[in-house]
């Protein structure tokens, strides 16, 4: 009886009998359609002639076609992915090294209240980001205290990079991983570092940074995810089409009158292909963050 | 080891932290909770009192459009949960091709929500021969209005998020079953308890404090929902998918209501509040019982 194997949590036992074999294939073939098949049709038909919604599915009418993406490109779509790269790779620097500093001091806690401000960090994870979204406008628009000490130096975010880039300079997520990660790190490291006569930055840079490399793939992953997931803060920022990132300007692409919504096909094909890529190439960075983020905290 | 005097340098590593946090988090929120309490006009504001609430919890807009958000919010928690297990169940494993259905199914996970959006309308497309039209009928299943109908919209909208939710699930359950003691199965099947016994009697009971999270992470996620919406059907058709951020929006951005936009999100954030807070004390007196 101990000679029972257990492959699977309900304890089932490997079945070899064509029924099952041909039950098991159906079943994850449907699963496979069901979760990967829209994206499957929507890679088919960026580069098909999808002139209506009708001719969208997994079997192409027409040949290959760049038609979709040359109408496309005719209407600023490779500005928006621009403002979109420039978004997401000045955002994400800004946010993992803003990440990395607070969560050296945090995880050292070398000074008072370190307790008191993981907290206050922790509170903004539970804040969505959707209830400041309209307070958050006003805050762009007339940056304090600029304006209040002096009407004519005004700082407004609205219509910028910036204001798309400084609101996710701090995240909580990528903060906390990244200090739980630290607090393993050997202080004796540090002190034998200080001892050679390094200073405090270069201590930092050249001895801890380098030892945390696996936490900088989770929160570099993530942060990805998240600048390129914005929606709401472009929404409320890139009032007109100069700044508009791809996500927010594929509203506009919805109808072409020479290819349809093959022009939308082609815009969201480049929307979704780069986070597609970056869970692809680290899928098990993702998978640990995304295990240790939800099961921890 | 000496405790080191007061030094400014862990200020320093802290400070860019605290400055963004303060000016994009914490300026807002104190903002929003003013704002919330007065009419927000350009020639100056007006102190309200709690007018703004009054409008937020009695308007029709209002309370039809929490009511949308509570039935979508449970749908999209309640489905999510139940298909994401039973995706879990069948995906869990070692084999290389469990590996590489797992990645296709989580493929849902890191779209973009503005693409979800927009390839569920595609998809949703209300003609004879719009795409999932034609698959059901395949299946002798007539043409469906989908989004196109206040009838059917709400359901619609939460499909959707279940086909986003539910691989997230998955993959946290997934996390949470990689952890069960394996010698239980063992040792239930030589007491010869059959599957459904040890799914009740061992899975489930081990996989509790992963339900509490994915609850409260999916039922947070729920009740913000915006984009999914705004980008589907933006309220329509007659009011049907309106929900708590979608008004919020129009209220704030279109109508210049800023007011009464803030009150609506400072009850968003109280509910999101209650419901983390009432998840973990009843977590919390599950385990000392």
């Amino acid at each position: 009886m101990s000679a029972q194997r257990f492959d699977t949590v309900l304890g089932l036992q490997q079945r070899r009998s064509p029924l099952a074999v041909i039950i098991k294939i159906a079943v994850y073939t449907l699963m496979v359609l069901v979760f990967a098949g829209p994206l499957i049709g929507l890679l088919i038909g960026a580069f098909s002639h999808v002139v209506d919604p009708t001719k969208f599915s997994l079997v192409p009418e027409g040949g290959f076609t760049f038609a979709n993406f040359g109408r496309a490109g005719e209407r600023r779509i490779w500005n928006y992915l621009f403002n979109s790269f420039v978004v997401v790779g000045f955002g994400l620097a800004l946010q993992m090294l803003v990440s990395v500093f607070a969560a050296y001091s945090l995880a050292r806690k070398r000074m008072r209240g370190a307790s008191i401000l993981m907290l206050l960090i922790l509170a903004t994870m539970m804040l969505p980001e959707e209830v400041i979204a309209v307070p958050l406008s006003v805050v762009l628009a007339d940056v304090p205290p600029f304006g209040i000490v002096d009407p004519g130096m005004r700082v407004n975010l609205t219509n910028s990079y910036l204001g798309m880039i400084l609101p996710v300079g701090a995240w909580g997520f990528s903060i906390l991983v990244m200090t739980e990660f630290m607090k393993e790190v050997p202080i004796e490291l540090e002190e034998a570092a200080k001892i050679d006569g390094a200073g405090d930055l270069r201590t930092f840079f050249f001895v801890i940074l380098p030892l945390c490399r696996p936490a900088l793939g989770v929160i570099g992953v993530f942060g990805f995810t998240m600048i390129w997931d914005q929606y709401l803060l472009p929404l409320i920022v890139a009032v007109d089409y100069t700044h508009w990132t791809l996500p927010l300007a594929l509203r506009s692409l919805r109808g072409d009158e020479e290819v349809g919504i093959g022009v939308l096909l082609a815009g969201t094909i480049l929307a979704v292909l780069p986070s597609i890529l970056v869970f692809l190439a680290f899928q098990r960075q993702f998978v640990r963050g995304l295990t240790s983020g939800a099961i921890k905290g | 080891m000496p405790r080191r005097r007061f030094s400014a340098v862990p200020w320093f590593f802290l400070a860019p932290a605290l400055i963004l946090l303060l000016y994009f988090k914490f300026i807002p929120m104190a903002q929003g909770l003013k704002m919330s309490f007065y009419k927000v006009r350009y020639s100056g504001d007006v102190w309200v009192g709690w007018e703004n609430y009054a409008t937020v919890l009695t308007s029709e807009a209002f309370t039809s459009a929490i009511w949308h958000t509570v039935i979508l919010a449970a749908g999209i928690t309640a489905g999510s949960i139940v298909i994401g297990l039973v995706l879990a169940l069948l995906v869990e494993g070692q084999a290389r091709h469990l590996w590489f259905i797992r990645t296709a199914a989580f493929l849902p996970v890191v779209t973009t929500v503005a693409v979800v959006a927009e390839v569920w309308r595609i998809m949703y497309y209300p003609a004879e021969d719009g795409p999932l039209n034609s698959i059901f009928g395949w299946f002798g299943i007539g043409p469906q209005p989908f989004l196109a109908n206040e009838n059917s919209s709400l359901m619609s909208v939460m499909a959707m998020g279940i086909w986003k939710g539910a691989p997230y699930d998955m993959m946290i359950f997934l996390a949470g079953l990689a952890g069960v003691d394996r010698n239980l199965y063992e040792q239930a099947a030589v007491d010869g308890a059959n599957v459904w016994k040890r799914f009740t009697q061992i899975t489930m009971p081990a996989l509790r404090p992963v339900f509490f999270i994915i609850f409260i992470l999916a039922a947070i996620r729920g009740l913000r929902i915006f984009t999914e919406v705004f980008l589907a059907t933006n309220g329509a058709p007659n009011g049907s998918t309106e929900v708590l951020m979608t008004l919020i929006y129009k209220l704030g951005f279109q109508q210049g209501e800023l007011g009464v936009a803030a009150a609506g999100s400072i009850v968003l954030f109280a509910a999101t509040v209650v419901l983390t807070v009432g998840v973990q004390l009843l977590r919390r007196k599950e385990r000392d019982t």
